[in-house]
């Protein structure tokens, strides 16, 4: 680099870029958490969602799918799965129940949960909540997720 | 080696390559199970197995990470480490709970891991690449504390270089952003927020930091270039990587029920991440060709110039292709995404902690540079282990590609499963480069114990032109 090009001024450009863009970013979380409560399906989020959040996590769930798009790419895209199963969540219950305990032979198999009632409506609630959201451009592009 | 607690990071840097193998046997099992659905099932699901090759991955790069650190902080700083004991006891600390956390994924289910670990308290359990139990995650941040106290300690006390300062501000940073990690709300869309205050300020924030600052520290030593000049460039990319990144991390505010504002914000700040990379490829060929010694350990020269490369192509090329929200509408979370954090991962973090174990090892073993026949070998697994995450990552973009277009584009889209049947000579091919991958690894391995004959000391190339004329 030219010698017009102090070290002193690659020092302030860090210093004075890296400061002012991270109070950018501060200012722009604080608008997002304001804002989303447009977007976010909080009105639907009830305990029993919280719940079947819980669950979801416990299990691991997004070690193979995706949830709005992130995750692992192994298995089928939840975000969406409320809609894809004709908006029943007695369809997600049924799915998730019937895995058998030792998979598919040579396909890629879901586990066997053992969830109890009461806990496949609790993820199932957590499904179509996620669902609810609202997402840019309606994401994902069509109902196969 | 100058300073006698330097020798610590030799722990760090074995347990780092230790993990490496079992991160990569991982990864070719997973590789077998997209072809193979039930291989392993139920015994070792698929997400089992994806957890245990992420976090083996995250937990050794903190490993190369904390002992480049102790390597480099104490000669920086001219002095001993503050406390050596304190790092030796944090290393067994940080590898016991790690293999115990390991060996909890995959010897029983993780939901009963929640339970034994009593993650109810406060759960922060089943969340992407923050799967640790919440136990493990305090252990991380009790190791990471009294890591930073040690190094800062040796800085503060010492002499204060712009590598030792930069690389102590992006360790702080990786210790503050991963106090998110805490942080699991039941709202999904603020989950999903601030998750990515840990994984994309880490990876596209302050771990630019560290790696750069890792990177600039291995070029003094092998090129003899003068430090103003170095230090000039490390700032000018920190400060690009910081302008692009942190705003930035608004390509992953697309989909997830955030402000349509992010859809430019996030296109226009991430399309200016390639340029740090950029940067650090210019810098590592213009440093080494201005090089006033030739180093005798020319795998170091070569790993230090490869991560510069390979980081810009997977981080900066791959990133670009599908950040834009136009493209990233029908990119997102498919093989493209996982392409990218092939190449990304290992051109940038797996390659700088291989390129200063490189350096570094030797001297911690008394000597300049490995020998010849060592070298050969540590460049010929260089080549294996580069050249086959190339194709790795090409066939994950063809993959993705055709993902895209069958799920995503056409006019009727297929189900996931159906089209993921139609991948299937993609994903073998993949898994043969990643066999290909731990056959370098293993080369790699054997590097350190290859006999051959030893090489000259460092030749001054000023010196040698003042003879010759």
């Amino acid at each position: 680099m030219r010698e017009t090009f102090t070290k002193g001024m690659a020092r302030n450009i860090y210093y004075g870029g890296g400061v002012f863009f991270f109070l950018v970013l501060i200012g722009l979380t604080v608008d997002t958490v304001t804002t989303i409560p447009k977007t976010d399906n909080r009105d639907n989020l009830t305990e029993q969602v919280a719940a079947g959040k819980r669950l979801w996590e416990k299990n691991d769930c997004i070690g193979c799918h995706t949830l709005l798009g992130e995750g692992a790419y192994f298995a089928p895209e939840l975000g969406n799965v409320y809609t894809r199963f004709g908006k029943s969540t007695d369809a997600i219950k049924g799915f998730i129940k019937s895995r058998p305990k030792n998979g598919i032979p040579g396909r890629r198999s879901m586990p066997q949960f053992n969830f109890t009632d009461e806990q496949l409506e609790e993820l199932a609630q957590f499904l179509k909540y996620v669902d609810g959201i609202k997402t840019a451009r309606n994401w994902p592009p069509n109902v196969q997720g | 080696m100058k300073y006698q607690s330097q020798s610590i990071a030799r722990l760090y840097f074995i347990a780092a390559i230790a993990l490496f193998i079992g991160q990569i046997l991982f990864g070719v099992t997973m590789g077998l199970q997209y072809v193979w659905g039930d291989f392993l099932f139920p015994a070792i699901p698929f997400n089992v197995a994806r957890m245990v090759h992420t976090n083996l991955l995250i937990v050794w790069l903190l490993f190369g990470f904390m002992g480049a650190a102790y390597y480099l902080i104490p000669e920086e700083s001219e002095r001993e480490l503050f406390a050596p004991w304190l790092a030796k006891l944090m290393f067994w600390i940080f590898l016991v709970a790690g293999a115990l956390t390991i060996l909890g994924y995959l010897l029983v289910p993780y939901a009963t891991l929640a339970e034994m670990t009593m993650d109810d308290l406060l759960p922060t359990m089943g969340r992407e690449f923050l799967e640790q139990p919440t136990i493990t995650k305090i252990g991380i941040v009790i190791v990471a504390l009294a890591f930073l106290f040690n190094i800062g300690m040796t800085i503060l006390t010492g002499r204060k270089t712009v590598i030792n300062l930069v690389l102590l501000t992006g360790l702080t940073g990786l210790a503050v952003f991963f106090l998110f990690a805490f942080y699991v709300p039941d709202n999904l869309v603020l989950d999903k927020y601030f998750w990515w205050f840990v994984v994309h300020l880490w990876v596209e924030g302050v771990w630019e930091l560290i790696m750069a600052s890792m990177l600039a520290y291995v070029l003094i030593k092998v090129t003899g270039v003068d430090r103003e000049v170095i230090e000039k460039w490390l700032y000018i990319i920190i400060a690009m990587a910081l302008i692009s990144g942190l705003v930035g991390t608004g390509h992953h505010f697309f989909w997830i029920g955030t402000p349509d504002y992010w859809q430019w914000l996030g296109s226009i700040f991430s399309a200016l991440e390639p340029i740090p990379f950029f940067m650090m490829t210019l810098f590592a060929f213009n440093v080494v060709n201005k090089r006033r010694r030739n180093h005798p350990n020319k795998a170091a020269v070569l790993w230090a110039l490869g991560t510069a490369v390979m980081a810009f192509l997977g981080a900066g090329v791959w990133g670009f292709l599908h950040t834009l929200a136009p493209v990233n509408f029908y990119t997102h979370g498919t093989q493209i995404t996982a392409a990218h954090g092939h190449m990304a991962f290992y051109g940038a973090y797996v390659m700088v902690n291989l390129t200063v174990i490189s350096y570094a090892m030797p001297i911690i073993r008394g000597k300049q540079a490995n020998n010849e026949r060592a070298q050969v070998i540590e460049m010929w697994s260089f080549w294996l282990m580069t050249v086959s995450m190339v194709f790795i990552t090409l066939f994950l973009t063809g993959a993705g590609i055709l993902q895209v277009y069958l799920q995503r584009y056409s006019e009727a889209p297929l189900p996931f499963i159906v089209v993921q049947e139609k991948l299937a000579l993609f994903y073998w091919l993949r898994e043969f480069a990643g066999l290909v991958f731990l056959v370098g690894l293993i080369l790699y391995v054997y590097s350190f114990f290859a006999k051959g004959k030893e090489v000259e000391i460092v030749e001054d190339l000023d010196m040698k032109k003042a003879v010759t004329s």
